[in-house]
């Protein structure tokens, strides 16, 4: 299996990196877009049956600061 | 007093620490590996600056959890003094041991210079050897310096007086223009309400020599001292 995390900055927090990557998108011709955020997506492998609960302590203690970025955990089985 | 500066992978401004330390009479310091786990015999931490495990995840996110953050945490409980500097502050930030976080520079750039910072209040153990209003000449040099918590923090913040230096102009005024990188109202430096963390990102130890160009750093390890 494996699990996908993904975490996003909050909406409240300035994304500096996002804005300039829309001002980019618009000198590209994409004239109408919105706000751009950039998160990241970690990708575990595990073996079967690991421990979701322990996965979401992970995503939320390690892979993502709870101050400034939420995230989501998905499992995929194989 | 004796200084304890410690070591992650990837900090680059312990070396000055020590320096900058030894040389002020009556302080003394001494390198701490992040595998030990013990503080003993020392009477103050530093967690200096750099880019501790390369800054991966996010600035400090690893070195949280070295082993010695563990012997930290003990050791600020106790109310001992703990002084978290650029990469410090922002390991002091994702330990909990202060409020908040850092984030990437409004503008994106890295910025490196000189810039003035107002002391909010002198009555505090990191600026006891200044005066409120006086303006302090020390550099930053970060990527992440941005410092933001939400509304009710911040508030907290200012309710418990837990801001000392915000980033002004030559004058000490508090503007936008003198904000080097988007920090929410100009923060650049807050304790914890207890009042012995402390957390900056300006570098004190890059100011304690007239060869540098500011001997201003010396005010913030003189306060500890007084």
């Amino acid at each position: 299996m494996k699990a996908l995390v993904t975490v996003m900055p909050k909406t409240s927090v300035l994304d500096p990196q996002g804005a300039a990557a829309a001002e980019a998108m618009r000198h590209h011709g994409l004239e109408n877009a919105g706000r751009v955020r950039i998160g990241k997506v970690i990708e575990i492998d595990l073996p079967e049956g690991a421990d979701e609960a322990l996965l979401h302590e992970i995503a939320r203690d390690l892979l993502s600061n709870p101050v400034i970025e939420d995230y989501e955990l998905k499992v995929i089985q194989p | 007093m004796k200084f304890a500066v410690l070591r992650f992978p990837g900090s680059n401004c312990d070396q000055d620490c020590v320096h900058a330390l030894n040389a002020i009479p009556g302080a003394s310091a001494d390198y701490v590996w992040h595998k030990d786990t013990s503080l003993a015999g020392f009477d103050a931490v530093v967690v200096p600056g750099g880019f501790s495990y390369g800054d991966y995840l996010r600035c400090g996110a690893i070195a949280r959890f070295s082993p010695i953050m563990k012997a930290v945490q003990e050791f600020a409980a106790s109310g001992a003094p703990v002084i978290g500097i650029c990469n410090g502050f922002q390991i002091l930030c994702e330990s909990g041991l202060l409020p908040g976080a850092l984030v990437r520079n409004r503008g994106l750039h890295f910025v490196c210079e000189h810039v003035s910072l107002r002391v909010e209040r002198d009555d505090a153990l990191f600026t006891k050897a200044t005066r409120t209003g006086q303006i302090l000449n020390i550099p930053i040099a970060h990527g992440e310096g941005c410092y933001f918590a939400d509304d009710e923090t911040l508030a907290g913040l200012n309710a418990h007086g837990q801001v000392l230096l915000r980033y002004c102009d030559e004058n000490g005024n508090v503007s936008d223009a003198a904000n080097p990188n988007g920090s929410r109202e100009n923060i650049a430096a807050i304790r914890n309400r207890a009042g012995n963390i402390f957390g900056l990102m300006p570098h004190p130890e890059r100011a304690c020599d007239p060869l540098l160009g500011s001997t201003d750093g010396l005010h913030i390890f003189q306060s500890i001292l007084k």
